[in-house]
């Protein structure tokens, strides 16, 4: 009996449940974004399990969710790796697994500068029904989504994603801006988009009791993001643009918990995207892996 | 389904490499670089250090960040050395501020500036109170303030 893709999906879903339920995790010290980056990369051996969702308005069309989950691992201190499945539901249409991306951030400098850039190289593997909206890139706009997936799904697309991330962190507020360039492998035009944000903890010193509901705990922000056109047609023409207050609960029991209302900018935009997220980070993991292949750390 | 597997065998290839790379001992190498603090960065005052509550949040800070690698003592575990050792105990907290501040990236230790400013001193304070360890063989006298000692090491967070 075959296996669809989304069983697959969600059998891989289930199975990072009950990773996140191993001893080991360690609270985390997450940034609320979830499209902008930051320059914190995943501390060296730690693997971070990430579920997210966006819900989306459709003018036209029916409402969508999409959802990706992340496995992020910090393979050393200056190097990131993360691999993505994605997926979505459209409403009154059906639910397909769109893809994967593999994805890596390296750090430039090895010292905190006022401006410390991240180099990022992205690979992804996905279908046009693809949602998830992890980045606002060329001449994506809304209209694009309303192909019914049975459609959308026949379109394979191989791209790399290029990005600059310049952050900075100051006076407890971190301000990062992203640049980003996709090109997809086949013939078509190099596209743009960016990002940015700020955000800053609800309270710079932590509290000398455990607490869940300290302020120290909550992280603050704001992202906007979009594209740029692409080589041919540069610029704002015929681009989507969206606002989105961020919130992260970084708790002491090991999850950190995301929140995001979105808001389109232009009238090639979704109005309206609901964006949330739950993360556990795996201390050791790699330390893990090592001993199950007979290392000895 | 053939592109699935390969990026499946290349973040594979990647972990082992970079298990390989993190195994590496830098223990030496972290403590030098205590050292390579700029004397603007060494003599920053710790302006928490009269703060009765820097201590205890800086054990649960360190408890929550630093234990994984160093462990729940600050003894040393499986990636970071010993923070209980002349090299650490006796550093200006300037020097301490400014390795959380910048981590020691190529040796493995990661960036700190993620934890405002405030946070950093805490956890420079609990550092110093902490004291050699008893077995670590002591040369030079302990910079740290007595007020600040903590009498008892903290108990393992799990």
């Amino acid at each position: 009996m075959p296996i669809s893709p989304f069983t697959s999906f969600l059998k891989l879903f289930l199975l990072s449940l009950l990773f996140a339920f191993l001893p080991g995790a360690a609270p985390a010290q997450e940034s609320p974004y979830f499209v902008a980056y930051d320059h914190y990369l995943e501390e060296p051996g730690n693997l971070e399990i990430e579920y997210f969702s966006t819900f989306g308005t459709q003018r036209g069309g029916n409402g969508f969710h999409a959802y990706w989950m992340e496995f992020e691992y910090g393979a050393t201190a200056w190097w990131t790796t993360e691999f993505y499945l994605d997926g979505q539901s459209t409403f009154g249409d059906s639910t397909l697994f769109t893809g994967v991306r593999w994805e890596n951030r390296v750090r430039v400098l090895k010292r905190e500068h006022f401006i410390n850039p991240v180099l990022y190289v992205e690979y992804e593997h996905k279908s046009g029904a693809d949602k998830i909206l992890k980045e606002g890139e060329g001449h994506d706009i809304e209209s694009d989504f309303l192909t019914p997936n049975a459609e959308a799904r026949k379109e394979h697309i191989n791209e790399i994603e290029l990005k600059l991330i310049l952050s900075s962190t100051f006076k407890g507020w971190n301000l990062t801006e992203n640049t980003l360039a996709a090109k997809d492998l086949s013939n078509s035009p190099w596209e743009f988009g960016y990002a940015i944000g700020a955000s800053r903890p609800l309270a710079l010193k932590a509290s000398a009791k455990r607490c869940s509901f300290c302020r120290q705990n909550f992280i603050a922000g704001i992202e906007m993001y979009g594209g740029f056109g692409d080589r041919h047609h540069f610029g704002m023409n015929e681009t989507s643009h969206y606002l989105a207050p961020v919130v992260a609960w970084n708790l002491p029991s090991e999850w950190t918990f995301r929140l995001s209302p979105g808001f389109g900018l232009n009238n090639n935009s979704h109005r309206f995207l609901l964006r949330w997220g739950v993360s556990r980070e795996i201390a050791g993991f790699g330390s893990m892996v090592s001993r199950l292949f007979g290392g000895r750390r | 389904m053939r592109a699935y597997f390969a990026s499946l065998a290349a973040t594979a290839g990647l972990l082992s490499a970079s298990l390989a790379l993190a195994q590496r001992d830098k223990v030496a190498l972290v403590y030098a670089q205590l050292a390579k603090a700029p004397q603007k960065a060494r003599a920053r005052h710790n302006p928490l250090e009269k703060d009765p509550d820097a201590v205890p949040a800086g054990r649960i800070l360190f408890e929550q960040h630093c234990s994984e690698c160093h462990g729940d003592l600050a003894k040393g575990g499986n990636k970071g050395p010993s923070l209980r050792v002349e090299q650490v105990q006796n550093a200006k907290p300037g020097a301490i501020f400014w390795i959380l501040t910048n981590g020691v990236v190529w040796r493995g230790m990661p960036v700190w500036s993620i934890l405002p400013e405030p946070q950093r001193w805490q956890l420079v304070s609990y550092i110093k109170s902490l004291g050699m360890a008893k077995s670590t063989p002591v040369s030079a006298p302990s910079t740290r303030s007595p007020s600040n000692v903590a009498t008892e090491p903290p108990s393992p967070r799990r």
